[in-house]
């Protein structure tokens, strides 16, 4: 892959990976994807528990035939849903346009 | 998943009405296989290089990759599979769906966009990037060939099942022969088509089945006055309330919970892991459409669960669990036995030819994505170490396209008949235990080394292979596939819950071991290319 002659030297690279702004994109976008993929993760495995071993507790009725288990299940619905559009709106506020920077000064050889 | 296996119900209900119904079938076959042929053709005039017959020339957009990644993770695994499995055992057919979707917000966050800016073809591109090339290419290859080959055995083993009853032809011979112009066009549309063809192919079949599955939801629904609790108290009165809570399927024994976990293990994590998925993200211009792609993604494919809740529960409660049972194709023919209910022998036929058209289209995105990884990483990047003739590396594509299909004909034969159901669960294990660890640790982990994807790669894939083969979906088991003999010894049908931290296991263990430390040039490199995008190829100007 590396072989395609990148436009900046690949030391630069290092250089590149230094600087504060691209310090920064690479934290926004790990402090960002981390702790959400950490989070749904949990609440996934938190449901998939539940339905596996607290069949009483997920059995409840709550409104006619609607079950605290069926809401549960809807609600992973949702929130992949909700998180989908957070991560889209956050990364198109807060990291294209930073990443953008840096590649454009790549491309203009600046570093 | 159980799928795939016989929509018998088609038959039954074939034999119910006049005779004219296969025929009914066979022309709307024949008619989505038209329209999407001479869409291929108009489609492929402008294959010209790797780019174009790989990656489309990257010319599609968010939207379109979107749809056609949802037509290609729609296999008829989620639409008949599921189905059945919530008309038989409520609630924890649901279960399936949930993982299937959640699945995506890995590929959403951890890996598309990253993958999309540093490679150009496949999953090894990435995972060679900074690794050593050869070794890394080829255990990547070999995962994805394994997945490949596990999850179009399953579908071409659904095809011939699916195809036959429905057209009215049970006997092997006659089996064999419809598993053969499945396999026959299915090269046609890859050969000619390339990646653009086998796109709009994937495209068009998504639109039919979320279409035709959202038809049937509102129908289902207006007979239950679109209140969900009404359709799930008729569905309760058919089939007993335990439809309702969980634990029908799952909650036998201690066993059968540990197995429901390894399952849900491997379907959250596998998803992002498989070769055909990774590689439809190199089909956009650029990360940022390769993150709309899966946006998309997501809606449709969310979307189409929730239409199988009501799907399975509607079937559950007009046609009854029993009655799905005793028709011939058992589970799967819970959706087709509820558009005959429905609609009659038309939307029989509809719904009938969206099924066939989901497997042709999944095939198709399975064969491009093996034959893509043979030429390009195998052929083109380890036997020829990068210095092919110019057009060389697409002719060998082209000639595993056959030879691919050719194989899958044969497995396909092979198969009839056999309980192949749990290739597909095996395919996510596999790619959740093999694929991502290396995925992950190659973009988040800057000490990862070679000796470490390597170990996880092939740990991954042995031991999931390794403890399928001696479980009891093998032998051992009433449903087992050899009869007659016992030598299981892992208790569980899916490998995924030892398998899948053994493969993250192994990659750390084989880079705090490696002395050799990797190039830190290349590493920063490849940072600072998968955050920003630098270097990424676009799309190709025609």
């Amino acid at each position: 892959m590396s072989n395609e002659a990148p436009i900046v030297p690949v030391s630069d690279f290092e250089t590149v990976e230094r600087t504060e702004q691209f310090q920064r994109l690479k934290k926004r976008h790990r402090g960002f994807v981390f702790p959400l993929a950490v989070a749904f993760l949990l609440w996934y495995f938190a449901y998939v528990l539940l339905a596996d071993y607290a069949h009483d507790f997920m059995s409840t009725r709550v409104v006619g035939n609607i079950t605290v288990g069926l809401l549960l299940g809807l609600g992973q619905f949702v929130t992949t849903f909700a998180i989908t559009t957070w991560y889209v709106s956050y990364a198109n506020r807060r990291l294209d346009p930073l990443a953008e920077e840096i590649r454009e000064d790549l491309e203009r050889g600046v570093r | 998943m159980s799928a795939l296996a016989l929509a018998g119900s088609a038959a039954a209900a074939a034999e119910t009405t006049t005779v004219g119904t296969p025929w009914l079938n066979i022309t709307i076959f024949g008619a989505f296989v038209a329209v999407t042929l001479v869409i291929v053709l108009r489609a492929s005039r402008n294959n010209k290089t790797a780019a174009d017959y790989y990656a489309a020339g990257r010319s599609f957009t968010g939207p379109q990759n979107g749809t056609a990644i949802a037509g290609d993770y729609l296999s008829a695994a989620s639409f008949l599979g599921i189905c059945g499995a919530i008309a038989i055992n409520g609630y924890d057919g649901f279960l399936y769906s949930i993982g299937f979707l959640v699945a995506w917000l890995v590929a959403l966050l951890l890996v598309a966009e990253l993958m999309r800016n540093t490679g150009k073809f496949t999953m090894a591109d990435v995972l060679s990037f900074r690794l050593a090339q050869r070794p890394v290419r080829v255990a990547a290859a070999t995962t994805t060939l394994v997945v490949c080959f596990f999850y179009l055995l399953a579908q071409m083993a659904g095809a011939g099942g699916l195809v036959s009853l429905l057209l009215g032809i049970d006997d092997r011979v006659g089996q064999s022969v419809v598993v053969a112009v499945v396999g026959a066009l299915m090269i046609i549309y890859v050969l000619i088509g390339g990646m653009k063809g086998t796109t709009w192919v994937q495209i068009i079949k998504a639109a039919l089945l979320i279409t035709g599955a959202a038809l049937m939801t509102v129908w289902v629904l207006a007979l239950h006055g679109f209140n969900l609790s009404t359709l799930l108290g008729a569905a309760a009165a058919k089939g007993g309330e335990a439809v309702l809570d969980p634990g029908l399927q799952y909650g036998l024994t201690d066993i059968t919970r540990l197995d429901f976990l390894s399952l849900a293990l491997a379907l959250v994590l596998g998803t992002a892991g498989l070769p055909h998925v990774l590689m439809r993200f190199y089909t956009v211009p650029t990360a940022k459409e390769a993150r709309r792609s899966v946006v998309w993604a997501i809606w449709l494919i969310g979307l189409f669960y929730l239409f199988t809740l009501v799907l399975g529960y509607g079937a559950g409660a007009l046609i009854g669990a029993d009655a799905i049972k005793a028709a011939p194709g058992g589970v799967n023919s819970a959706a087709p036995l509820l558009a005959f209910e429905l609609g009659g022998p038309v939307l029989l036929g509809i719904i009938s030819a969206i099924a066939f058209a989901t497997i042709l289209a999944v095939v198709a995105g399975l064969t491009i994505t093996a034959a893509t990884s043979f030429s390009h990483d195998v052929y083109a990047s380890v036997i020829k170490k990068g210095n092919t003739a110019p057009g060389a590396e697409v002719r060998v594509a082209r000639i595993t396209v056959v030879v691919i299909g050719i194989v899958a004909i044969i497995g396909g034969i092979g198969v009839q008949g056999q309980n192949v159901a749990f290739l597909v669960a095996l395919a996510f294990a596999v790619a959740a235990s093999a694929n991502l660890p290396t995925i992950l640790y190659s973009l988040f982990w800057r000490r990862f080394s070679t000796r470490g994807a390597l170990w996880s790669m092939y740990g991954g894939l042995g031991s999931a292979i390794i403890l399928i083969a001696f479980s009891p979906v093998v032998s051992g088991s009433e449903t087992a596939m050899i009869q007659g003999v016992d030598f299981h010894w892992f208790p569980l049908n899916n490998p995924g819950i030892v398998s899948i931290p053994l493969g993250f296991l192994l990659g750390w263990l084989g880079t705090i071991t490696s002395s050799k430390l990797e190039n830190p040039a290349i590493a920063a490199e490849m940072e600072v290319r998968s955050l920003t995008g630098h270097g990424a190829e676009g799309a190709t100007p025609h």
